[in-house]
């Protein structure tokens, strides 16, 4: 747990997202009809999933060492990755609708990646109700962690697997190219690995940010 | 065999649609008055990052609210 208490990947996340502000809004992209300049969007929107994606699988890491060990810390790391995924999830949903609007002609369209990312936004939310409705400590924290491994490999299948296997107006979907074919041949991984990498690592920056203020929260009440 | 009026009238009708439909065809190019689509549609980008940054600014609006009721219990 050292880790998150060291300064030297919180700047290195900085730097990365920072640089991608520049690399991102100026350097060259294909030109491509209906997309065009939006596919700048690639290096904002599609972090933020990436973000997303890195503190829901700590959370998943954290809720498996909880139910082995039942230590409470575990139990606080694994809620407050998830409380800091879903505000990425947002963002990524908000993103993605504004993209949608000046491509596909809609914020929401019932695209089937869209309504599974809505399904499996209402999973997590659903964790946090769960938790909120159980007063004994233990035991929501338990249950809680059980719930929490079954809900993430659901959110891969829906946001993930689902809408690529039918058709889809998002990348990547129903035999339609994402745009790895593109970063391939034109300097766009420049910019777009740098903005996943990065953003995932702030993500995980706010998620201990919170971790440590619920760990004094926690401590404070066990002492009152 | 000659037309009634009705069937002429009919006619007239149908042959003034054909032409109205095939006056009407869209010009190579339909730029709408739309702010955002301007530029390449750059401004979608540049409200793309808006709304990430309100989102992270929100976010830490919350934490800092969080953070001075754990310090005025102290």
């Amino acid at each position: 747990m050292k880790f998150i208490y060291q300064t030297w990947w919180k700047v290195i996340a900085v730097l990365l997202v920072l640089s991608t502000f520049v690399t991102g809004l100026l350097f060259k992209v294909p030109r491509l009809p209906i997309i065009h300049e939006t596919i700048r969007n690639l290096y904002f929107h599609v972090p933020m999933w990436m973000g997303m994606l890195t503190v829901f699988v700590v959370s998943v890491y954290y809720s498996i060492k909880y139910l082995r060990s039942g230590k409470e810390e575990y139990d606080i790391a694994a809620v407050e990755c998830v409380n800091t995924g879903l505000v990425f999830y947002v963002m990524g949903l908000c993103t993605g609708m504004l993209w949608a609007k000046y491509t596909w002609g809609e914020f929401w369209s019932g695209d089937a990646k869209q309504n599974s990312a809505a399904i499996a936004f209402l999973l997590y939310c659903a964790y946090l109700v769960l938790r909120n409705s159980m007063d004994e400590e233990q035991k929501r924290a338990k249950i809680s962690a059980i719930y929490n491994i079954f809900a993430f490999p659901v959110m891969i299948v829906l946001i993930f697997v689902l809408p690529r296997m039918t058709a889809s107006l998002h990348p990547g979907s129903g035999g339609n190219p994402a745009f790895g074919k593109y970063d391939l041949d034109n300097g766009m991984k420049l910019a777009f690995y740098p903005a996943m990498l990065g953003w995932s690592f702030i993500a995980l920056w706010i998620a201990t940010l919170r971790y440590r203020m619920r760990l004094i929260e926690y401590k404070k009440n066990a002492i009152d | 065999m000659p037309l009634t009026n009705m069937k002429k009238l009919t006619l007239l009708l149908l042959m003034l649609c054909s032409i109205s439909v095939a006056m009407a065809q869209p010009g190579q190019d339909v730029e709408m008055a739309d702010a955002l689509r301007s530029s390449g549609k750059i401004y979608v980008v540049i409200l793309t990052i808006c709304i990430i940054f309100t989102g992270l600014a929100i976010f830490l609006f919350s934490m800092d609210r969080r953070l001075k009721k754990l310090e005025k219990d102290n």
